[in-house]
């Protein structure tokens, strides 16, 4: 896994060399250890950014680790929760899955860049008015989806809401009101 | 996840050049949600990931030309061909098959090529705990052959793994004659969908006929007249974002309510993307709903079950007399 992003490639701590991995003992071979490394530019919620960073950091790490953008949430880390769900080029992606090395010249949104405390989000204030979480892990990418499924055609009927909105879980399954919220907030965004 | 080298050629000849400089130990990297998922896991080791990103503005585009033969970037999102109003006029079954696949966020991401060559979701493949998986560690033996199979295949299996192919697209190209045109350290060729992944046979680590190196610039999709006719069924273990347990893409040109031409897919069932010729051979030249149950048992003659796969067959089955009969029931709109 890919934790310890914060610190600089090269202050990290040298890897074992020869860890045995899997059941049949195999040995893991010897790696040199090299942390290649890549500087990646982009901006997110209208800041410019240029980090450098081992390759094998995604979207979602990067954000929260050394942005400090820690409102957009890891659940799995494989793709499977939308948790992690942000915009790039305006488009929902899942972070967890995106590597970060892979952003060049691209526009990025997270949960932070929507809103803001004095004028929400019209989305946003549907779920507090359709009472869309219990727990609140999954709500900004919830946000994110639902944002993205209004803006694309998504938001017809509570079915075909229910369908786009599906790639994003909710452990605590306030689905019901969720999709109310959408369907709300659809006749009230402008953008 | 093991440390990896990160290259972003701008020419799929400089692409070429790298994954064949590096043997197998390159991979090519579009969306990332089969390789970067599967890196992660240490299932998938990649020493290099040649992104091909910024090959997308010329590999993208779709278009048909003038012998009706339409082409798919292969480099387009699962999003854009899904939307893309040709496909939902000429191909509605490609367009189903993918409004059905994974979830909005993941159609963003993913792209035609990678789609096409995801990997099977057998647990013993991704979980690097297990000893036995002859497709990541050749001849350790296949820990569901010996055990206990979850979603495994009933069709195209061998005694050296039954995981099954688990995308909804192939099978629906596989079926419709497409083919991919691929480049390579060797040129160009064109390697039809049916026949690109691989029965597992003794070597289920070969996935694919691709060459290291070897990159899928588009799918090309031949015309025939029962494109238009095109549907897909599939059956999973909620209503969405799920693999299929079985699905089914059935095209058919009717006249005067009699099959003239069928094409029959299957998915979710079998080891790689499956064509079924056998159900379409009972099609031809019968009312398709009076014939459905033969194409049906047809299809499934040569399964081979056990007690925990025995549900597949009759999924399988299920799937493609609903999609049969989905396709009769469809409004056909003229030119
Ligand atoms: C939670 C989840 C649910 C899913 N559900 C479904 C589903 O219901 N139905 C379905 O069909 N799929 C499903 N998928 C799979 C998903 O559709 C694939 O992972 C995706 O299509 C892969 O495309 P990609 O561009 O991300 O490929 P990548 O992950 O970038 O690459 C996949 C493979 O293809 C190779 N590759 C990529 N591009 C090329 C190219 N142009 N030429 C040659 N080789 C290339 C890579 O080296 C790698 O081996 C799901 C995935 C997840 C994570
Ligand atoms: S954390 Fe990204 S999908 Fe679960
Ligand atoms: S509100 Fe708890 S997971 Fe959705």
């Amino acid at each position: 896994m890919n934790d310890g992003h914060s610190l600089a490639p090269e202050s990290r701590p040298a890897m074992t060399a020869a860890r045995p991995l899997r059941a049949d003992g195999e040995s893991r071979e010897a790696v040199p250890d090299i942390r290649p490394t890549v500087t990646t530019r982009f901006a997110v919620n209208g800041r410019f950014h240029a980090v450098e960073h081992d390759v094998r950091v995604t979207l979602l790490d990067l954000l929260r680790e050394r942005l400090g953008l820690t409102g957009t949430k890891k659940g799995c880390d494989h793709g499977q929760c939308g948790a992690c769900t942000v915009h790039v080029n305006g488009e929902a992606v899942l972070s967890c899955l995106t590597l970060a090395a892979s952003l060049e010249d691209v526009v990025v949104t997270t949960i932070e860049g929507v809103g803001s405390p004095e004028k929400l989000h019209p989305m946003q204030q549907a779920f507090i008015d359709h009472d869309a979480l219990q727990c609140g892990y999954c709500t900004p990418g919830q946000i994110m989806a639902a944002i993205a499924c209004v803006r694309d055609g998504g938001a017809r009927d509570a079915s075909s809401v229910r369908e786009w909105m599906s790639g994003t879980l909710c452990r605590c399954a306030a689905y019901p009101q969720i999709a109310s919220a959408v369907l709300d907030a659809a006749g009230k965004m402008v953008d | 996840m093991r440390p990896v080298a990160y290259s972003r050629p701008r020419t799929p000849e400089e692409a070429i050049d790298l994954l064949v400089g590096a043997g197998g130990a390159a991979m090519p990297l579009f969306g990332g949600t089969t390789l970067l998922d599967l890196a992660k896991l240490e299932v998938l080791t990649p020493a290099r990931l040649v992104d091909l990103r910024a090959l997308r503005p010329d590999y993208r585009a779709i278009s048909r030309d003038s012998d009706g033969i339409i082409s798919i970037g292969g480099l387009a999102t699962m999003a854009e061909v899904a939307r893309h109003p040709l496909l939902r006029r000429e191909v509605p079954a490609i367009v189903a098959a993918l409004d059905q696949a994974a979830s909005p966020q993941l159609r963003n991401m993913a792209s035609i090529a990678g789609n096409v060559l995801q990997r099977t979701r057998c647990p013993y493949y991704r979980d690097i705990s297990w000893s036995r998986c002859n497709r990541r560690i050749p001849g350790s033996g296949c820990q569901a052959l010996a055990g206990i199979a979850t979603s495994h295949a009933v069709l195209g299996t061998s005694d050296a793994c039954m995981a099954s192919y688990p995308g909804d697209l192939a099978p629906v190209l596989a079926a419709l004659e497409a083919s991919a045109v691929v480049m390579g350290g060797g040129g160009r060729r064109s390697v039809p969908i049916d026949g690109l992944h691989r029965l597992p046979g003794a070597t289920p680590q070969c996935e694919t006929v691709l060459a290291p190196g070897e990159l899928i610039l588009a799918v090309r999709v031949p015309h025939f007249a029962c494109l238009k006719r095109s549907t897909f069924v599939k059956l999973r273990n909620r209503a969405a974002y799920e693999f299929a347990e079985a699905s089914a893409m059935v095209a058919l040109d009717l006249e005067g309510g009699v099959v003239r031409d069928a094409r029959v897919g299957l998915g979710g069932v079998a080891t790689v993307p499956w064509r079924s010729r056998a159900a379409e051979a009972r099609l031809v030249g019968m009312r398709p709903v009076d014939a459905a149950m033969d194409a049906a048992n047809a299809a499934f003659r040569e399964a081979v079950v056990r007690s925990d796969t025995a549900y597949k067959v009759e999924m399988g089955k299920r799937a493609l007399v609903a999609a049969i009969r989905q396709a009769v029931a469809m409004d056909i709109a003229d030119d």
